[in-house]
């Protein structure tokens, strides 16, 4: 039987997701991730006892920088977006009390 | 000379022998897009012309003094509104990044334009790639130009769309799972998905980083060999970039022959679900290259039906993560209202995301979350090292998979969203081929009883890129010659 | 009556690197500069970004693990680390947590019971966040990303150590340790090096842990310890009443020295991490390990050990010299400048440190020329400066590396020798302290040492002590 899905689940996920949904959201939240993972549970016919879980498609390692720098100062590039900016910073919401 | 008869190669072969000009190229498609796009919508945006004629007569000068000589000097090209273009708004056609303006060029876009080649505009998508008809864009509707009651595909559907309206002759597009072939096929054009690590993914805006590959759109194989050509290469600015054992020279392989050649049709590819015009037409085409000279047969392809959940768990995993950096910090929507910083990230996210987004972001946090780390989202990476193996074991016997890249044409607006799962199910025939991280080329196979076009795929093993344009070239010669043997 | 209660702690130190830059892009990681000056597309999280990793940060984690006595992982991964702050620009930080680069390793520290091994849980690589600034009139918070991406090691104990000094005592080694590797400068006030403390306590005898806290924000050794002391009494206080320890994070606050809880509802502490698909796994070959394993540094045992046994100095100086490997690399090469190793030891141990903790001032950013302390001894040795003097001068190569020679001439500081010079400010001395003289001359010889003062001072201190002497006697 695939997991249960209550609106407990919803607020604890919507929490995590940084989401703020209205209750017919929720709702609508709750049965469209119920019958998602009702779907997936056929993956559990397959037995996958001892397969590695492919993390990676190909072989390939150790791709590295070296440690040089090349970048130079793109404050400007950087902050040019940023919906709310102080003296050379983004501005938030005031994240101590 | 119309367009419609034009192709990439053409074109800038008429540029280089002074025929025609850069600047009037880009004016002329300009044009056009401004007389088509009212009825297709495929453009988000169009790069300023003062932009474009500078940028013309730039690339005018170095054609002239013999400094670019490449297939794409001098031809615009439409790119999906994921990928960065630096000055030129990028927003995935979402809200949340409505405003956005990179910084900076995806390094795709760097080699297109060190090509010769020129940005004309930014198209419209599935919000951040997530849909298959494109009708999940926050912004605009785009249709299907072989039929405007229609969807064009997605999520790369304005891409396709834009290419067979003959708005331009080339487009970017990317393939996350089925986003270039499917609206290719629903739109009547040829897209190809590389092998993944064959085109730079640096500042192509992540939807699921392990499956998300850019790929060429164009209106036959040879101008998609060259775009292709154009943009693949090593980047070591992304660290899953390949360097390719063979190289990048795909318009090499634009060679009609493929005698001997051996092609498997995966028999689950033909069963339940899928459209009988589109598996006559799928059958036509194993009739056509019999008759080219190949060997085609149907096999057993194991696990085709776990490839779906396996595909949306992983990249609503990886989305989840990915999408986290939209924000309202550092660019983008920030939502007015809200007191503090956790209630400033929730509207910000909740305003600028659409449903589907919030949809694939519920799933994927939940699937990662405690406790559920294993029983979901590992068991789907050990079900995608199950599929790649399969796969690896049919390229022992064939050359080439032939498949159809979607069960129906092309469905009309607005009847696709109300049910997401169905939705999902439809991507049976491309998802795995992303899973497995497998080259594929859509192309078109014919048209069902509404004159809508049907696409074929035709699936390589890693790297085997040339294969799959050498087929798809003798194909689409030999459905050419049918066709004007046909219009005598 | 109070229960008898045992601590038991465990660290998460965190160590930033001292590469050039930053983990996964090429802004530099130089600290201060104007917020943001030291950001791109990667360590700002533009969408698009990607991040690629630096093989120098790999090195040091290799040396420091090797050093720590620790297994490496010949296959290990990067994994993301999902949570939503401001400081995080991707709203996730690339971490390790199933395959980290090293594992199960120690560090022998000294206690009052003799040698203990603490034991190392995992080192692991990750990237820092960025800092935020909370604006006092407004109600917000800056972000400056300077330091998001600049590569850090965590450093996991296991719980072993069971006091305040235990803990500072492993700390002390630790840095030492990875000074001694140049892998970092690990400054507690600069915050290269910082240190969580998970602390919980039991009733004596009990062998299961009790519930554990998390203290965050420390950043001196003085404010480890008093947060220790701290919250080894707050736990104990709640047991005796009755109450519960609550496995939370707590932030350690130094003004008001006192922790308080960082939890909120907000903060589901699931970080659903997963590895990072944009990073292919790193390899480690046996040949990589053994390099690195070659070419790992003299320790401070080591050396120390080799400085009594070479230099003849003592087991006291030997380890002072050693604390800090700048130091010892000063005595070294001054030693083979001047070839008087306990003159040079006398300076660094003496005057150095003397100098070090008047400025407040970290031994690592020591940076005056081993030639030109060389050239002080020597000018002092021939009896060219006189010790007041040279104590003088060597502030001046502590502060501004000058060059002894040059500034003592410059400032005419050399030893006045000249007889003739010496008799005429010696005859005003005698003038204008007329009455000393005369005490003098009545057979009262102490009062001499007084005149020699005045004629020091009338020579600015440049007098040759002996010579005034004689001469004051002559003229008396």
């Amino acid at each position: 039987m695939a997991e249960k899905i209550t609106l407990e689940t919803i607020d604890y996920v919507s929490i995590l997701a940084k989401l703020k949904l209205t209750d017919e959201e929720t709702e609508n939240a709750r049965s469209d991730m119920q019958k998602m993972l009702d779907y997936v549970e056929k993956l559990n016919e397959l037995d996958t006892d001892g397969v590695e879980p492919m993390t990676h498609l190909f072989p390939y390692d150790n791709v590295f920088r070296e440690d040089i720098v090349t970048n130079g100062d793109a404050r400007e590039e950087m902050l040019a977006n940023a919906p709310k900016t102080k003296d050379g910073q983004y501005l938030v919401p005031k994240t101590i009390e | 000379m119309t367009r419609k008869t034009t192709t990439a190669l053409d074109l800038s072969r008429e540029i280089r022998e002074k025929k025609r000009s850069v600047r009037e190229t880009v004016r002329e498609t300009l044009k056009n897009i401004k007389t088509l796009d009212d009825s297709i919508g495929a453009f988000l945006s169009v790069t300023p012309e003062e932009e474009l004629l500078a940028k013309a007569d730039a690339i005018q000068r170095q054609i002239d003094d013999g400094s670019l000589t490449g297939p794409l000097a001098g031809v615009p090209v439409a790119v999906k509104d994921n990928i960065c273009t630096k000055g030129l708004a990028t927003t995935c056609a979402s809200r949340i990044l409505e405003n956005f303006v990179p910084p900076y060029s995806a390094s795709a876009v760097e080699r297109l334009e060190a090509a010769g080649a020129l940005v004309i505009g930014k198209t419209n998508m599935d919000e951040f790639a997530m849909g298959s008809t494109t009708e999940t864009s926050a912004f605009k509707v785009t249709r299907n130009p072989r039929n405007p009651e229609h969807v064009p595909g997605g999520s790369s559907g304005g891409s396709c769309a834009a290419v067979a309206a003959g708005e331009v002759l080339l487009a970017l597009g990317s393939d996350t799972g089925g986003s270039i072939r499917q609206p290719s096929a629903f739109c009547g054009v040829t897209g190809l998905k590389p092998t993944y690590g064959t085109v730079s993914r640096y500042g192509l805006i992540a939807y699921a980083s392990s499956l998300d590959q850019i790929g060429p759109v164009a209106g036959n194989v040879a101008d998609c060999a060259a775009l292709l050509e154009a943009v693949a290469g090593h980047d070591p600015k992304d660290a899953t970039s390949l360097q390719r054992p063979d190289g990048t020279s795909f318009t090499e392989a634009c060679v009609p022959d493929v005698r001997g050649m051996k092609i498997g049709i995966p028999k689950a590819y033909l069963q339940e679900g899928l459209d009988p015009e589109v598996r006559d037409a799928i059958l036509r085409a194993a009739d056509t290259f019999r008759s080219l000279g190949a060997e085609v047969e149907s096999f057993d392809l194991p696990l085709t039906e776990y490839a779906i959940p396996a595909y949306y768990l992983i990249a609503s995993a990886e989305a989840s993560s990915n999408l986290a950096r939209f924000d309202g910090v550092k660019y983008g929507y920030r939502s007015p209202e809200g007191e503090g910083l956790h209630e400033m990230y929730k509207r910000t996210r909740s305003e600028g995301f659409g449903p589907e987004v919030k949809r694939r972001i519920m799933l994927g946090s939940f699937v990662l979350s405690a406790g559920y780390y294993d029983a979901y989202y590992l068991k789907a990476l050990r079900t995608r090292a199950l599929i790649r193996e399969s796969y690896t074991r049919a390229f022992q016997s064939y050359d080439l998979l032939l498949a159809p890249a979607y069960p129906t044409t092309a469905p009309k607006l607005g009847v696709s969203l109300e049910d997401p799962l169905k939705m999902y199910l439809g991507d049976i025939h491309t998802v795995s081929v992303n899973l497995a991280g497998l080259p594929a080329i859509s192309i078109p196979c014919g048209c069902d009883s509404q004159r809508l076009p049907i696409g074929m795929q035709l699936i390589g093993d890693a790297f085997m890129e040339k294969k799959i344009i050498r087929a798809a070239y003798t194909f689409e010669q030999a459905a050419g010659i049918a066709a004007e043997r046909k219009e005598a | 009556m109070r229960k008898q209660y045992e601590t038991v702690i465990g660290l998460e130190v965190h160590v930033e690197l001292a590469t050039k830059t930053k983990i996964f892009c090429s802004c530099p990681t130089t600290f201060g500069g104007a917020p943001n000056t030291h950001t791109c597309p990667v360590c700002t999280g533009m969408p698009g970004a990607l991040p690629v990793l630096n093989r120098q940060v790999v090195e040091y984690a290799l040396a420091v693990g090797l050093a720590a006595n620790c297994g490496i992982n010949q296959y290990c991964r990067f994994d993301r680390k999902n949570y939503f702050y401001p400081d995080n620009p991707q709203n996730y930080q690339i971490s390790q947590l199933y395959l980290p680069i090293c594992h199960d390793g120690y560090i022998e520290i000294e206690t009052a019971g003799g040698p203990k091994k603490i034991r190392i849980h995992e080192i692991h690589m990750e990237e820092d966040a960025g800092k935020l600034i909370h604006d006092e009139w407004e109600d917000s918070s800056l972000v400056d990303f300077n330091r998001s991406g600049v590569p850090l090691l965590e450093i996991v104990s296991e719980p072993d150590m069971r006091s305040a000094d235990e803990v500072i005592a492993y700390l002390e080694k630790l840095r030492r340790m990875i000074q001694y590797l140049g892998a970092s400068d690990c400054k507690l006030q600069e915050g290269s090096m910082r240190a969580d403390v998970n602390l919980s306590i039991r009733e004596a005898g009990e062998t299961a842990f009790g519930t554990r806290t998390e203290m965050k924000n420390l950043n001196s050794f003085k404010a480890i310890r008093r947060a220790i002391e701290n919250e080894q009494e707050r736990q104990a206080e709640l047991l005796e009443a009755g109450k519960p320890v609550i496995q939370e994070t707590r932030r350690w606050d130094d003004n008001k020295e006192a922790s308080r809880t960082m939890r909120s509802k907000e903060d589901a502490k699931d970080y659903r991490y997963f590895p990072d698909p944009d990073l292919p796994p790193v390899l480690i070959p046996d040949e990589w390990i053994e390099k690195v394993k070659k070419h790992l540094p003299e320790f401070q045992e080591e050396k120390a050990q080799r400085y009594v046994r070479d230099y003849h100095l003592s087991e006291y100086d030997a380890g002072l010299l050693t604390e800090s490997r700048n130091i010892a690399r000063l005595f070294e090469e001054t030693a083979a400048l001047c070839k008087k190793p306990k003159k040079a030891a006398n300076w660094l141990i003496g005057e150095t440190l003397r100098l070090l903790r008047e400025k407040n001032m970290d031994p690592e950013d020591l940076d005056f020329s081993p030639a030109h302390l060389a050239a002080l001894i020597d000018l002092a040795d021939s009896g060219a400066v006189n010790n007041q003097v040279a104590k003088r001068v060597f502030e001046q190569i502590f502060e501004e590396d000058v060059d002894p020679e040059i500034y003592v001439e410059e400032h005419g500081l050399k030893t006045v020798s000249d007889t003739g010079a010496l008799e005429a400010a010696a005859r005003k001395v005698i003038e204008e302290n007329a009455d000393a003289a005369e005490q003098y001359r009545q057979g009262k010889g102490k009062i001499l040492g007084f005149l020699i003062g005045q004629l020091m001072r009338e020579t600015k201190g440049q007098a040759n002590p002996s010579l005034a002497g004689e001469i004051l006697k002559k003229l008396l």
